[in-house]
C-alpha cells in the first residue's frame, strides 16, 4: 500500500475507457458505480504525499492529499456522480466516457503535488472535455469545440513554460505558493487566469459551454474553472491584484446576462460572475476569505450543475433554450421547475440555501478587511446574480407569457440527478456544519445571524421588486433572437477580417509586381533579341578596325581604373 | 393557454397581480422588522435604515438600464457568426 492506488483519478480514467465496451443496464450501472468507488477511495485515503518519483534533475509528486485537495476531489466526485446519473438517458457512450475521463483528469490535477503532473492532467482535462462539445454533432459545435480546445491548450503551454522557468530558477517542480514575483509566476498566473476565465480572457467559456450537449454542459460547468480556482488558491493566495480581477469578474458578466437570449449562455455568464467571488476571496487571502472561496466552490459546483441540468432538460424536451421561444413550461415540467427554483435560490444566496452560507463568508471577509469598493461591488453582484440567474432563468423558461409549448416532464434519470443536487443545496444551506468541517482552515464563522439574514433578504426582495416593476412597466429589455458581441468577436471576426484584408492587399500587390516584372522582362527580352538576333549587333561581322578600337578603349579604361 | 386545458392558478390575471403586489408587501415587511434586528454592520453606512434594500433596488434598475443601452451597441443578428 503506497496510497497512490487510492487516487480516484485512476478509477475514473480507466473506468471511462471501458464505458464504450458496455451496453444497456451494465453501462448505466458502471458509470454510476465509478464515482461511488472514487468516493470510497477518497474516504480511505490518508493525508500525506504519495508517488514521489525522480524526474530529470528534480522529482515529481503525483499525489498530495491535504484539506485543499481532498475538498475539491470530493466535490468533483459529487459532480461526476450527479452528471453521470444525468447522462443515463443518452444512447451514445461518448458522453459518459468523455465526462468521466474529464472528471478523473480534474481530480488527478487537484492531487498533483508538482507542476509537471499538474500540467499533464491540466491538458488532459482539455482534450477529454472537448468531446462533450463535439458530441452535439453540429458544424457550429465543432467550430466552438476547436476554439475551446485551442484556448485550453494555450493555457497548458503557458503553465509548462512557467513550470520550466521555476525549475531552472529553483531546481524544483513542486507546486507551492508561487506569487506573481516568483520564478515563472507571471506565466503560470496567466495560465490559471485563462482557465479561470479572467476578464477579457473569459469568452471561451460563454462561447463553448452553451454549444455542448445537455449532458456535456453539466459536466463542463463543474471541473475546468474550479480546477483553476483551486490552482489559484494554492499558488497565488493573497495576491492583491486578484481582488480587482475578481471584482470585475463579479460585475461585468451580469450586464451580458441580462440581455442574453440563450438561457444556458446566461448561466455561463453567471458562472463567470460566481468565479469572481472565489477569485476575490483568493486575493484577500485571509483564512476566512480562503475558507469562503473553498466553500463557495463546493456549493457553486452543485447549484450550478443543478441550474444547467434544469435548462438541459428543457433543451432536451423542447429542442430550444432561447428565452424568446420559451415560457409557461411549468405546466409541462413541474418537477424541473421546482428543482430549477432551488438552484436559483441557492445561487442567489437565499437564507436556507447553499449559496448563502458560502458567499457570505467572502463578502464578510471583504468587509472585515475594510475593502469598501470591493464590498460594494460584491453587494451589487449579489443583487445582480439574483436578478439574472435567480429570476430571469426560471421566469423566462417556466413562466413569463405562455409560449404554448407542451412537452413531457424530464426523463426519470434527469429528475433523480436534479433531486440529489437540490437536496444537497438545501441540506448545506440549512445545516452547513459538515461543509465547514471540511474547509481548509478552522471555521469561526456564523452565517445565520439576524443581521446577515435580514440584510440579505432586503437586498434580494428589493432586487425582485426592481425586476417586477421593470417587467410590468415594459422597461425590461425583451428576450430577442440576437447575439451579443463579446471578446470572441476579436478572434472570430476582427482577426479573420484583418487577415482577409491583408491577404487581399497582398494579392493585389503581388499582381501588380508580376505585371511590372512581366512587362519589364518582355522589354529586356526584346532588346536582347534585337542585339543578339540574326541581324543583331552581336551577330554581325565586325571590322578589324572596330575591334582594335574597342580593345584600345578597354585598355584605356583599365589603366584609368588602376591609376591612383 | 390552450383550449380545453386545465386552467392554472397563474393563468388568471388577478393572481399575477397578487404575486406582483406580494413582492411590494414583502419589501415593506422587511423594512418594518428592521428596527427589531440588531445589525452588526461592516461599514457605518450599512446602519442607515433600509440600506441593503435601497441598494439592491437601485443596483438592479441601473443594471437593467445599462444593459439595455449596451444591447444597442452589442446586438447582432442571430446568424451573425454563421455568415461567410
Amino acid at each position: 500500500m503506497t496510497g497512490l492506488e487510492l487516487n480516484p483519478a485512476w478509477t475514473l480514467l480507466l473506468g471511462a475507457a471501458l464505458v464504450p465496451l458496455l451496453r444497456g443496464r451494465w453501462r448505466s450501472a458502471w458509470v454510476v458505480a465509478l464515482p461511488l468507488v472514487g468516493m470510497a477511495q477518497l474516504w480511505l485515503l490518508p493525508a500525506g504525499e504519495f508517488g514521489r518519483l525522480a524526474f530529470l534533475s528534480s522529482e515529481v509528486l503525483i499525489m498530495r492529499v491535504d484539506r485543499w485537495s481532498s475538498l475539491f476531489a470530493l466535490v468533483f466526485l459529487i459532480a461526476a456522480l450527479i452528471s453521470s446519473i444525468y447522462s443515463l438517458h443518452a444512447r451514445d457512450s461518448l458522453q459518459p466516457a468523455a465526462g468521466l475521463a474529464y472528471a478523473g483528469s480534474a481530480i488527478g490535477a487537484v492531487f498533483a503535488g508538482d507542476l509537471l503532473t499538474l500540467f499533464l492532467f491540466w491538458e488532459l482535462t482539455a482534450v477529454t472535455s472537448v468531446f462533450l462539445v463535439w458530441a452535439r454533432g453540429s458544424a457550429r459545435a465543432y467550430r466552438a469545440g476547436m476554439r475551446y480546445v485551442l484556448v485550453q491548450l494555450l493555457s497548458g503551454m503557458l503553465l509548462l513554460f512557467g513550470a520550466l522557468q521555476q525549475l531552472a530558477a529553483t531546481g524544483s517542480l513542486r507546486f507551492e505558493h508561487i506569487g506573481l514575483d516568483g520564478p515563472g509566476g507571471p506565466l503560470i498566473f496567466l495560465a490559471f487566469g485563462i482557465k479561470c476565465a479572467f476578464p477579457l480572457l473569459h469568452n471561451w467559456l460563454q462561447d463553448s459551454y452553451p454549444e455542448a450537449t445537455e449532458v456535456g454542459t453539466v459536466f463542463l460547468s463543474a471541473f475546468t474553472t474550479k480546477l483553476a480556482v483551486y490552482a489559484l488558491a494554492r499558488g497565488f493566495a493573497g495576491t492583491g491584484e486578484l481582488i480587482w480581477i475578481g471584482a470585475v469578474m463579479t460585475a461585468f458578466p451580469i450586464f451580458y446576462a441580462v440581455i442574453e437570449n440563450d438561457l444556458r449562455r446566461v448561466l455561463a455568464y453567471s458562472l463567470n460572475n460566481q468565479l469572481g467571488f472565489m477569485v476575490v476571496g483568493i486575493g484577500i487571502g485571509t483564512e476566512l476569505a480562503l475558507n469562503g472561496t473553498a466553500a463557495h466552490a463546493f456549493t457553486h459546483i452543485i447549484y450550478k450543475a443543478l441550474l444547467f441540468m434544469s435548462m438541459g432538460a428543457v433543451l432536451y424536451r423542447v429542442g430550444t433554450i432561447n428565452g424568446s421561444e420559451l415560457g409557461g413550461l411549468y405546466k409541462s415540467m413541474p418537477w424541473t421547475t421546482a428543482f430549477c427554483i432551488v438552484g436559483a435560490a441557492s445561487i442567489s444566496g437565499f437564507p436556507l440555501f447553499s449559496g448563502f452560507v458560502s458567499k457570505s463568508m467572502i463578502v464578510s471577509a471583504a468587509g472585515g478587511e475594510a475593502l469598501l469598493l470591493t464590498y460594494l461591488v460584491l453587494l451589487f453582484a449579489s443583487a445582480g446574480v439574483f436578478h439574472h440567474s435567480g429570476i430571469k432563468i426560471p421566469y423566462f423558461a417556466f413562466f413569463a407569457h405562455d409560449s404554448g409549448k407542451r412537452c413531457e416532464e424530464a426523463p426519470a434519470n434527469m429528475l433523480v440527478a436534479m433531486a440529489i443536487a437540490a437536496a444537497l443545496c438545501i441540506g448545506l444551506g440549512v445545516y452547513p456544519a459538515p461543509l465547514y468541517a471540511l474547509l481548509p482552515y478552522p471555521v469561526d464563522y456564523v452565517a445565520y445571524t439576524g443581521s446577515h439574514v435580514l440584510t440579505q433578504l432586503q437586498l434580494l426582495a428589493f432586487s425582485a421588486l426592481a425586476f417586477a416593476v421593470l417587467m410590468r412597466t415594459g422597461i425590461y429589455p425583451p428576450e430577442r433572437r440576437l447575439v451579443n458581441l463579446d471578446t470572441d468577436w476579436i478572434y472570430r471576426r476582427l482577426v479573420p477580417g484583418a487577415l482577409g484584408v491583408l491577404a487581399a492587399g497582398w494579392a493585389r500587390a503581388a499582381g501588380f509586381l508580376t505585371q511590372v516584372m512581366t512587362a519589364g522582362g518582355r522589354r529586356a527580352r526584346a532588346a536582347f533579341d534585337r542585339a543578339a538576333g540574326a541581324d543583331g549587333l552581336f551577330a554581325r561581322p565586325w571590322t578589324t578596325r572596330t575591334m582594335a578600337l574597342c580593345i584600345a578603349v578597354f585598355l584605356l579604361a583599365f589603366l584609368l581604373l588602376s591609376y591612383r | 393557454m390552450r383550449q380545453g386545458e386545465r386552467r392554472y392558478w397563474l393563468d388568471r390575471k388577478e393572481n399575477v397581480d397578487k404575486v406582483y403586489w406580494g413582492v411590494w408587501v414583502l419589501c415593506g415587511l422587511l423594512l418594518l422588522v428592521e428596527p427589531l434586528v440588531h445589525k452588526h454592520a461592516e461599514f457605518a453606512f450599512e446602519d442607515w435604515f433600509g440600506f441593503h434594500g435601497i441598494y439592491g433596488l437601485v443596483a438592479c434598475v441601473a443594471l437593467v438600464l445599462a444593459a439595455k443601452a449596451l444591447r444597442v451597441v452589442l446586438k447582432r443578428p442571430e446568424d451573425y457568426y454563421d455568415r461567410p
